[in-house]
């Protein structure tokens, strides 16, 4: 499977006649993208914009999504939810670089991050460094926060999907090319080199918890293989955003940089093999048999080497465990990616589980660590909910405005993916 | 600008007092440098000075802690310093243990940087590095030469309010706390770079070094549970309402025990956990320690005896090591107790 990515650097992004690129800026039409949204669970949508710099802040956030384009004609972003299911990754895409889609707005209210574009804040999530078109929506009073849940997912999908396609025809400012073979031929062509693969666990700890796979909820897959470009075409998709600190938003899986890094060295220093997709679930024995599948699955490709990645914390660090140390009983070297709750003092053991076969761990850093986020001129979205998100607490947010809380209220800045420079070490 | 004021602990062996024979000794302070301050205060270079030396026998401290400590602390008040340093005290475990201890108190009741020294294997350095910065200093008074340069550039670092880096670049014993820095690479980068390392066979750090977690056997089960004396123990939370002891809701640093003699169900109980959603818990905290069905079973005859106290703490956030001293304690009353089972819920 072979990949063109196709760069289009948007350097601004403006309110406009119409929704159009331009010399690399990007302009949004409120109305055209309001009437896009066809949902009865709102009471309103609104369209918003906020840039790199500017003293403002969104909250609370649902999720990320950077706006893409199948260049290809017979497919889709998003496949199986947006567009129709197709097996996505190969051929030619378009990326609107420097630009996202957010949407925010009440949706459970306790689950949602913060995003701040300047201040300290902004040095702890990726997204303060984008031009970024922010949904507000406003559900209905009474309705199930389930299905608003979903509407909202779906808004975000829908209205990135078309700014995406607004890249089709644009020549990108830079293209890259990412190819693995048939597992056979791939094992060939680079032989002299050890077998690398990504075990890539997503979040299905069930309702509001959950990944989609093509559609398909995650929660029920047994862990199962992808062509790395797959993800890169909106294979995975984000439902979940509870402790906002590191749970994957859409961005962040179609940006994964495990992906990224190890294609850099692909032909180097390793063969990347392909991806191995797993779960996160809450039973025991869906536990074992995820991971089970995993270690297989690792052995069955004849792999040297893993890196696995984790997505949230606590119930999850069991899974992380389970799959590092079965898959170090079959021989093959791991390399965990995870982040920490040691408490805001730091002093608290920061995993729920531990094994010593887990001896190379990268660490997004301490979730619990407190920050305080000074008031911003305008807000995008509501404050309502500041107090009763994962890391805020009673008093969190002040009445000028201000906020001290720990850094997990803010929109991917423990992410487990390793977007982030941040890390934590014992002092 | 004034010079940095520096009060000085010593035992009495460094003092010059004498050994063994006099660690009874009473706390007393004197003016200016005693014994090692001596050499500290040279390598300061005139920007800090040794104003007062406190010497106490360690039989004394640690015979009499809260004692010692308070009047200890008295007699740094009177020399009003900017900075507390302890010994050092290499291998000499009962010093070790006061340095820590008193350091550890100056910094709550002073709130001033306080710094000790000495050997990693020092039970005061289990017992307080993670309280207060500890030099890492040889197991013996011949490491003297290295230990008070070490101690004496530190100290300048704390009193300038400098950045302190890890334990191995500075020299100091881990206080076991992470915090959170920024590198230079992404953490994608920085594991697929580490996996690279580890396929080669190359050193490389984790970033994360795992703590050891103690396997506990299950106990041989009870073959007769109606002989069978039962006690209840739980990391749930429960407690009377309005949580007499004050337990905390997360990182608990105590545990309470509480009397259920002629209590046949848990009303009147709540939870002080904050790591769940403590609704059901209160609304019955039979949920969290089923007290209200084993008084059933014993009233049946099916179970011998429930113990007459139920223990609880916080799991929420609570450091392993403060569960095992809870556990340790608590287990030996059970014992001399005669308890034979122990039901442990958690939540």
């Amino acid at each position: 499977m072979r990949l063109e990515i196709g760069e289009i650097n948007i350097k601004d992004v403006r309110f406009g006649e119409k929704c159009e690129i331009i010399d690399n800026i990007l302009f949004i039409n409120k109305e055209e993208l309001i009437n896009l949204i066809d949902d009865d669970h709102f009471e309103s949508v609104d369209i918003d914009i906020a840039k790199p710099g500017e003293e403002t802040r969104i909250t609370p956030v649902k999720d990320v999504i950077e706006p893409r384009v199948k260049v290809d004609e017979d497919l889709g972003m998003f496949p199986g939810v947006i567009n129709h299911v197709k097996t996505v990754g190969s051929g030619r895409t378009h990326v609107l670089k420097g630009s996202a889609v957010i949407t925010c707005g009440k949706i459970v209210g306790f689950q949602e991050g913060i995003i701040d574009m300047s201040g300290p804040g902004a040095e702890f999530t990726p997204f303060s460094k984008l031009n970024n078109v922010v949904m507000v929506c406003n559900q209905k009073e009474g309705i199930e926060s389930h299905s608003i849940e979903k509407a909202v997912r779906l808004a975000g999908l829908t209205v990135a999907d078309y700014l995406g396609k607004l890249g089709k025809n644009i020549e990108p400012d830079n293209i890259e090319t990412y190819e693995t073979l048939p597992l056979l031929k791939q094992a060939e062509q680079y032989s002299d080199l050890p077998k690398v693969g990504y075990v890539y666990m997503l979040q299905t700890q069930g309702l509001m918890h959950d990944t989609y796979v093509y559609g398909a909820d995650a929660k029920h897959l047994i862990p199962t293989l992808l062509y790395p470009t797959e993800v890169m075409d909106g294979a995975i998709l984000s439902g979940n955003c509870v402790s906002a600190c590191d749970k994957n938003t859409t961005y962040h899986h179609l940006n994964n940089p495990v992906i990224k890094h190890l294609y850099k060295q692909h032909g180097k220093e390793i063969n990347f093999m392909g991806v191995i997709i797993t779960n996160e679930t809450v039973f025991l024995q869906d536990k074992e048999r995820s991971s089970d599948t995993v270690a297989k699955l690792t052995e069955y490709l004849g792999l040297d080497g893993v890196i696995i990645t984790q997505e949230g914390f606590g119930n999850p660090d069991t899974d992380l465990i389970m799959n590092c140390k079965k898959v170090e009983a079959k021989g093959i070297d791991t390399v965990i990616l995870t982040d920490e709750y040691a408490g805001r003092d730091g002093a608290s053991q920061s995993l729920a589980d531990a094994d010593q076969a887990a001896d190379a761990v990268v660490t997004a850093g301490n979730a619990n660590e407190l920050i305080e986020l000074p008031p911003m001129k305008k807000i995008i979205g509501m404050l309502d909910y500041v107090d009763n998100i994962a890391g805020g607490f009673d008093g969190s947010l002040r009445e000028d405005g201000s906020i001290l809380a720990e850094i997990q209220v803010i929109t991917g800045a423990t992410n487990e993916l390793g977007f982030n420079k941040l890390t934590a070490r014992t002092y | 600008m004034n010079k940095i004021k520096v009060v000085h602990y010593i035992n009495q062996f460094f003092a010059g007092i004498g050994g063994e024979e006099k660690a009874d000794i009473k706390p007393e302070k004197r003016d200016g440098v005693v014994g090692p301050g001596m050499g500290l205060n040279g390598l300061f270079k005139g920007e800090a000075e040794i104003v007062g030396t406190i010497i106490c026998g360690d039989s004394y401290f640690n015979e009499n802690v809260e004692e010692a400590q308070v009047e200890i602390i008295e007699m740094i008040k009177s020399y009003e310093p900017d900075l507390f340093i302890a010994g050092p005290a290499f291998n000499a475990g009962r010093y070790g243990v006061a340095c820590g201890a008193i350091a550890k108190f100056v910094k709550e009741e002073l709130n001033i940087p306080v710094l000790t020294g000495m050997y990693v294997e020092n039970p005061g350095a289990d017992m307080y590095s993670s309280d207060v910065y500890m030099i890492e200093t040889g197991n013996s008074a011949a490491s003297m030469r290295t230990a008070l340069p070490a101690i004496a550039k530190f100290s300048m670092k704390l009193i300038n309010g400098e950045e302190i880096g890890r334990p191995s670049e500075e020299g100091y014993l881990s206080t076991g706390k992470r915090r959170n820095i920024f590198v230079e690479e992404i953490g994608g980068k920085r594991a697929v770079d580490m996996l690279i390392k580890k396929l080669k066979h190359e050193e490389f750090e984790t970033e994360y070094p795992m703590p050891v977690f103690d396997n506990v056997e299950p106990g041989k089960a009870i073959k007769d549970l109606s002989k069978a004396k039962i006690a209840l123990v739980t990391s749930g939370g429960i407690v009377p309402c309005g949580n007499p002891d004050r337990i905390e809701s997360s990182s608990a640093s105590k545990y309470g025990r509480y009397d259920i003699t002629g209590v046949n169900t848990l009303l009147g109980y709540e939870t002080a956990h904050g790591g769940y959603d403590p609704s059901f818990a209160n609304n019955d905290a039979n949920r969290v320690i089923p007290l209200d069905i084993l008084r059933e079973m014993e009233a049946a005859g099916e179970i011998g005896e429930i113990y007459g106290a139920f223990y609880s703490t916080v799991g929420n956030g609570t450091a392993v090591k403060s569960s095992l001293a809870f556990a340790e304690e608590l287990t030996e009353t059970l014992i001399a107790d005669k308890v034979d089972a122990v039901i442990l819920t958690s939540t």
